[in-house]
């Protein structure tokens, strides 16, 4: 069956979809290397649940085209795709138990009933839940529904699954496991799994690949890394991960930095964004991430100057334990609040009404502009 | 504390009385006076004996069960037709209408309710009749030679009460469909159903609470409605309801009556026993449910 197989699972070639006027995705471009994982991450209403839809085959696309395999899959409904799907609050059918559920599928393609118990029998095995097949689906709890809900796709060995928010409906301890174990389903079934979320740590996590979507078009496709430390857009610097934001305006740049004013009268230095070519006088956005700002206390600043050309000090307004991810607000002379993280140890820690320096490299200031002023 | 216990049971008490008072003096007591009426039989002026005499009349006389089956397997084709014709209605009110039509499609089902059973019944015969306006319809198109009688016959009788009754398929329907996530649909198809798979294994399944809930009450209007047989089927109806008021109002058997009414009661018990079991279906999921 398996003939010179395409480098690419699934393809979109500037695909776009209109409802009445509004047009929900506007020309999405993008290749899926078989086998990956990746992920489609973006606010609600970006339109990433639309692009998904259109790949199942439940809307038909304003213009474009979908490939499969390499093949052309406009016109051919749904239920004639080989793409399967995970639905937000799983679907599982109440009515049949988890045999049937996961027969279903099989039934539907007409395999024989040895066949159809030789196969289901073995992707319970694989999804490690080999006696539920006689149990009904409320007896089920929410991890298990979740791999039923996906053991009912593979078993239809699919070219693509897409999963449509699955982990929403689940605690955040069972979400955080089963993170870790879609990532491990994936790499066992070594099926290319599609995965739409707005929770950017359920896409870090077990992407192989992110896009970033916003109003309908991908803002940037790469690996999380390159998401989190190479934006090259501000949209992505402010989605992905924590920022601190400064607005301001350059007053001297050359290729690869310079320094800008913000609107609250602050001085600093940046590096510009990748792919960014920032003027003198454009107004710009500024992007700090948390962890790269160090806090120290006024009195000690001497050593750390050296670390860092940025500068600021300020007042800790309060601190915000949370273990490892710890943080503290600090407020500086313009008035404005600066997250920085800092290792709680327990001991001789900063304090909210310390007076402190804040202090980061002009390398961890992602500048970008503003789109206004281009 | 005390006080506040005895309160919530007195609004328990003044809540519930008007209820039990109801199901006590229209439904149970009526019920035992006719057992009680139906094992009676007149041995002579002013002197009753108890026996099964009306019981055995019943089943000496095969016209009386004659019209009992009639009467039930016409029922049956009734809730059957109705289900037929308001599954697809229901199916778009719930699935496939707009939430702003949904309201109003649901309205334009409930208008007829607002007309009498007699009125409603009498449009039928304004439209059937040999005089009517189907028949004079036909004569103006040239399609029948001289007027026609559409009424006093068994599709008369069938069309009128898949009419009444068909609301109550309806709504029950509209309800089960409603709670029906469209996502478990989609996943049907998703995982390689066609149309006619996704209907049969999904959605009918999924809706069975909904449509046995209609079949039960839809059957039990039908097998036990007077005004629209007598109306539109004339003399040749023969609903076992029309038996009954015979027995009662026209030969003052009051005891034949009683009788013939528990025996509906008991068929009617009966056939929706049997529904119930072969759809694999309880009351309390179905019409305790809607």
């Amino acid at each position: 069956m398996k003939h010179t197989s395409p480098a690419y699972d699934l393809e979109c070639l500037d695909l776009a979809k209109s409802f009445g006027g509004i047009r929900a995705v506007k020309g999405v471009s993008f290749e899926i290397p078989s086998g990956s994982f990746f992920s489609i991450l973006g606010p609600s209403g970006c339109g990433k649940t639309t692009l998904m839809r259109m790949i199942a085959g439940f809307e038909e696309p304003t213009s474009g085209d979908i490939k499969i395999k390499g093949r052309s899959v406009l016109g051919v409904p749904p239920n004639r795709r080989n793409v399967k799907m995970v639905f937000q609050h799983l679907a599982l059918f109440p009515m049949m138990n988890v045999y049937e559920n996961i027969a279903y599928g099989l039934r539907c393609a007409g395999v024989n009933n040895a066949e159809i118990k030789r196969k289901v029998q073995d992707v319970l095995e694989r999804i490690a839940l080999p006696d539920v097949g006689e149990r009904e689906i409320h007896q089920l709890s929410g991890g298990q529904k979740q791999r039923i809900a996906i053991a009912r796709c593979m078993v239809l060995d699919p070219d693509v699954l897409l999963l449509d928010e699955p982990l929403g409906a689940l605690d955040l301890k069972l979400r955080e496991a089963m993170k870790i174990e879609l990532k491990l389903l994936q790499h066992q079934f070594n099926t290319t799994f599609i995965y739409i979320t707005h929770d950017q740590s359920e896409a870090l996590v077990m992407s192989d690949n992110v896009a970033i979507m916003n109003q309908g078009l991908f803002e940037q496709i790469g690996t999380p890394q390159e998401l989190y430390h190479h934006p090259k857009t501000a949209f992505v610097a402010g989605f992905v991960g924590d920022s601190n934001r400064w607005s301001g305006t350059v007053k001297s740049a050359d290729a690869t930095g310079g320094m800008v004013e913000t609107d609250q009268g602050l001085s600093m230095s940046f590096s510009a964004g990748s792919g960014q070519t920032i003027r003198d006088g454009d107004k710009v956005d500024i992007f700090v991430r948390p962890e790269f700002i160090r806090t120290v206390r006024a009195a000690e600043t001497d050593q750390a100057a050296a670390d860092g050309d940025n500068q600021m000090s300020g007042v800790i307004d309060s601190l915000l334990f949370n273990g490892a991810n710890s943080r503290v607000l600090v407020r500086t002379g313009s008035g404005e609040l600066i997250e920085s993280d800092v290792t709680v140890t327990g001991n001789n820690d900063l304090k909210p009404g310390e007076d402190v320096r804040l202090v980061w490299s002009s390398r961890q200031a992602m500048c970008f502009a503003r789109p206004e002023s281009a | 504390m005390m006080q506040n216990k005895d309160i919530k049971r007195l609004s328990l008490i003044l809540l519930f009385s008007p209820f039990a008072l109801w199901i006590l003096l229209l439904i149970i007591l009526p019920h035992i006076g006719m057992v009680l009426l139906s094992f009676r039989e007149k041995v002579a002026p002013r002197v009753y004996e108890y026996s099964f005499a009306n019981y055995l009349d019943f089943i000496n006389e095969p016209i009386y069960w004659n019209t009992l089956l009639r009467t039930g397997s016409m029922s049956l084709l009734v809730t059957a037709l109705a289900l037929l014709i308001g599954f697809p209605i229901a199916y778009y009110i719930a699935k496939i209408a707009g939430p702003r039509a949904r309201g109003g499609l649901f309205l334009l089902c409930l208008i007829p309710l607002w007309v009498s059973d007699l009125i409603r019944s009498f449009g039928w015969i304004l439209l059937l009749r040999e005089t009517g306006v189907i028949s004079n319809f036909l004569l103006w198109t040239g399609l029948i030679g001289e007027p026609v009688e559409f009424l006093y016959n068994d599709i008369a009788v069938i069309i009128g009460l898949v009419y009444t009754v068909i609301l109550f398929m309806i709504v029950p329907l509209v309800s089960t469909l409603d709670g029906m996530d469209n996502s478990m649909i989609e996943a049907g198809y998703n995982l390689g159903g066609n149309g006619f798979t996704v209907l049969r294994r999904i959605i009918i399944p999924y809706a069975m609470p909904g449509i046995v809930a209609g079949c039960i009450v839809t059957f039990m209007l039908t097998a036990g409605s007077y005004l629209t047989p007598v109306l539109l089927g004339g003399k040749n109806s023969s609903w076992f309801t029309e038996q009954i008021y015979n027995q009662f109002i026209t030969r003052f058997n009051w005891e034949g009556g009683a009788a013939f009414g528990m025996l509906l009661l008991l068929f009617t018990s009966v056939v929706i026993w049997l529904g119930l079991k072969l759809s694999g279906q309880t009351l309390a999921n179905t019409v305790a449910k809607s």
